[in-house]
């Protein structure tokens, strides 16, 4: 077949890999949360952190969701999202100015005074809180955005961690620049 | 309107006629007795199936032939369940379906009760949306928000689930008005209009282009935009080829028709797509087994993709003009955009067309013709001959779905009917009983494999029992014969488990269910069997054509391949005209 002798392909656009936060507004319906997770489960995406909770409308839920992913699989998870009854809003706001912050809970084994003051210098450096105090621990609470409890953590690993939760990542467009910018949705 | 005081099973009836359903497909049990004690006094037609998948297949095959709104009804637990193929099958091909389960009363749920599934859970990902009713005050507003979200937008099958209490509690209730429907979905807002940006740069590209073509699918049929396919194509002079799903909304008689692309398109639809320079995909997806290898997919060409899902949009391939809305409105628009501008006529454009012709006289549409054993391509053409193309045609899955594609010519929307997206065996037979049932006009024909037709067998009885003339042409060769093609293709010709030669008599099996059967073994008897078959009215009518068992549909792109390696026609070495007799 003469017409196909030279071997054409499609020019693709480059991939681009990188986490994206997405904020997503639901109404607040039975079963809601198992309908945005079941989507990422059927469709092979994964989720770095979820998560939910009520807002100040009555019936409405605001979800953030951060993904790690390939720039086109990211815009599927979005237009997926959209397609979904319930949801309200889906708003990709990676590039736009926001705020971030995590809440993490972590129980920290306290070997001795040494160690006991140590952590305690950590955790104001940090801004944190002891919340709770045992014989041989210490549990604090921690907020910030990710990078900032990352740190943490790894500055208090060797004292040993017991035990550690973490509510995921809640993240908000700062309204401040975005009026500033002219920023639209 | 004023309220009422009514049994949730009534409010069921009561919005299904406020709907205009005039008929439902389903089968009774426990969960849901009180739906279908209100349903015999109905003032619609109730059909009952015999398998609930038959069921979901036939309110399928209604809403495929009609455009209506199809509706079945299953009760809860093992009911619901045999729904699931029929509603994924109709969800990979945007139908609308509207599924009444019955669900265990509400204080049983969670506890494992009798008949218990997580049906909700289980259909979620393959409805466009499902409700369990919670409080029998919701209960009219869901129903008309199932039909709603059901035919709007990318249609989809929904499902609303009902606890028996329900279905048994007494209300006040009235139908909700068309303003508090859209109201309560605050978040389902389809776009339909089109960016007239977009449109006119879509425009300016079909002025420029010099090898253009149109790739049309099922969202045509679905937006009832054929009439502005056919006006485009008369417009531009641009030749249209069609998905599977997408027959019908171009005629196939017509010359600028380049008949199906993709695994088993033509070869000169084949290659005007590997070639052009233009690409415009109206309702269409970009499925795999169109694409084949996605990098080597219309290579140069520039793509203008018409669609109202916008997930549909860049989901496989990166478009450059993309346009979300519904597609007849879109073409309204681009048409009227195009006319403002006349089209210059270009010489590369009259090459181009020359081009394609040379193309389709290379390879036309053909296979070996045969005196001595059928070929089940000949039965194809006896059925479009003697239906004078004019049939609605519902075919299962496999090689004969591909023939029947092939070697009958559409030329009207909701002509062909099948499992485009889902592939699903078992689906041709049921259908055509629902199409038959929405359109008692038209003569249709199942045509069905030996493997498909005896996955939902049972439901002759209910084709029997409704004195629904369906015609039902198999195209028997003994084998789950779409298997052991690519088995020959490309397992080395080791035809693991798909032999299915130990089949009943499918004649006599037809006449115990009441219907009537005939067989065809001689290419002499095909016409006479058709003959036979065509004067029947009153009720089903079942041909067992015995044809050549090894014949191969062609041309193939090989899954996943580019259309480079299309393999054109059959092999040399002879492929064995021997007889095999069924038993
Ligand atoms: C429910 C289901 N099971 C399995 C398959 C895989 N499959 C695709 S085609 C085919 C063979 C179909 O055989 P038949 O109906 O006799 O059609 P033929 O290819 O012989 O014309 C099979 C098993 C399917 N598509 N659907
Ligand atoms: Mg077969």
């Amino acid at each position: 077949m003469q017409e196909f002798k030279v071997v054409k392909t499609r020019p693709e656009p480059e991939k681009k890999v990188g986490k994206h936060i997405i904020t997503v507004k639901v109404q607040h319906n039975f079963g809601v949360l198992a309908r945005i997770t079941g989507l990422f489960a059927g469709r092979g995406y994964n989720i770095e952190s979820l998560t939910v909770g009520r807002t100040h409308e009555p019936n409405i839920a605001r979800i953030t969701i951060v993904v790690d992913g390939e720039e086109r699989v990211v815009e599927q998870i979005i237009k997926q999202l959209r397609k979904l009854i319930e949801t309200l809003k889906v708003r990709d706001i990676t590039e736009l100015p926001h705020i971030e912050r995590e809440l993490a809970l972590i129980k920290i084994h306290t070997e001795n005074d040494r160690a006991r003051d140590e952590i305690m210098r950590l955790v104001n450096i940090f801004r944190g809180k002891v919340v709770d105090v045992s014989q041989d621990s210490y549990t604090v609470e921690i907020t910030g955005d990710d990078e900032k409890i990352e740190a943490f953590i790894d500055l208090i690993k060797p004292f040993g961690v017991k035990e550690m939760a973490r509510t995921g990542t809640l993240a908000m467009v700062r309204e401040s620049a975005v009026a500033k910018e002219g920023v639209l949705d | 309107m004023q309220t009422q005081k009514k049994r949730g099973a009534d409010i069921v009836v009561d919005v299904l006629v406020a709907e205009g359903v005039d008929t439902i497909f389903g089968l009774p049990g426990g969960a849901i007795m009180e739906v279908y004690d209100a349903l015999f006094d109905a003032p619609f037609r109730n059909v009952l199936t015999r398998h609930e998948q038959a069921a979901c297949h036939m309110a399928d095959g209604y809403a495929r032939a009609t455009g209506k709104v199809g509706v079945v009804i299953a009760t809860s637990g093992p009911g619901a369940t045999n729904l699931v193929t029929g509603l994924a099958t109709a969800y990979m091909d945007s139908i609308p379906l509207v599924a009444i389960t019955g669900q265990v009363p509400r204080h049983y749920i969670g506890t494992d009760a009798f008949q218990e599934a997580d049906v909700i859970g289980i259909t979620r990902p393959i409805t466009k949306h499902n409700f369990l009713v919670t409080d029998i005050k919701d209960l009219p507003l869901i129903l008309r928000q199932a039909f709603y979200i059901a035919r709007t937008g990318r249609p989809g099958p929904v499902l609303v689930d009902i606890p028996k209490d329900i279905t048994q509690q007494v209300s006040e209730f009235r139908i909700p008005t068309d303003d508090e429907l859209r109201e309560s979905l605050p978040g389902y807002n389809p776009h339909t209009e089109g960016n007239p940006v977009q449109i006119k740069k879509a425009a300016d590209l079909i002025r420029k282009a010099t090898k253009p073509v149109i790739y049309v699918g099922g969202g045509v049929i679905l937006s009832e935009a054929a009439e502005e396919v056919y006006k485009l194509t008369k417009l531009t002079n641009i030749p249209v080829t069609t998905t599977n799903m997408g027959k019908g909304s171009f005629p196939e008689t017509d010359p600028l028709s380049l008949h199906m692309l993709g695994m088993h398109g033509t070869y000169y639809a084949n290659m005007a797509v590997y070639n052009c320079d233009l690409l415009i995909a109206i309702g269409a997806r970009f499925d795999d087994r169109v694409t084949g290898k996605i990098t080597e997919f219309a290579p140069e060409a520039k793509i203008i993709h018409i669609d109202i899902d916008p997930a549909s949009i860049s989901k496989t391939i990166t478009v450059d003009v993309p346009i979300v809305g519904d597609v007849k409105t879109v073409l309204r628009k681009l048409i009227k955009e195009l006319e403002n501008k006349p089209i210059e006529w270009l010489q590369a454009r009259e090459n181009w067309l020359r081009q394609i012709q040379e193309w389709r006289e290379k390879h036309p549409l053909s296979y070996r013709k045969s005196d001595k054993i059928i070929k089940p391509q000949a039965v194809i053409e006896e059925i479009y001959n003697i239906t004078s193309g004019d049939a609605i045609i519902s075919a299962g899955v496999g090689q004969h779905q591909m023939w029947a594609a092939m070697f009958y010519k559409y030329s009207y929307p909701r002509q062909f009917l099948n499992s485009g997206g889902l592939g699903t065996m078992g689906f041709g037979f049921p259908a055509a009983v629902g199409a038959k049932m929405g359109r008692p006009d038209k003569t249709v024909f199942a045509i069905e494999g030996d493997g498909s037709f005896i996955m939902n067998i049972q439901d002759l009885a209910t084709a029997v029992q409704y004195r629904v003339p369906v015609k039902i042409a198999i195209i028997n060769n003994g084998f789950l014969g779409m298997v052991r093609q690519w088995q020959q293709f490309f397992y080395d010709s080791r035809y693991a488990s798909v032999c299915i030669s130990v089949q009943p008599d499918f004649v006599k099996l037809a006449e115990a269910f009441g219907a009537i059967g005939l067989r065809a073994t001689k290419p002499s008897e095909v016409r006479e069997v058709l003959q036979k078959a065509m004067e029947i009215n009153d009720r089903p009518v079942l041909i067992d054509f015995v044809v050549d068992r090894e014949e191969n549909v062609l041309p193939m792109v090989p899954a996943g391949k580019s259309y480079r390696e299309m393999i054109v026609s059959p092999k040399q070495k002879s492929e064995a005209e021997t007889m095999y007799l069924v038993g």
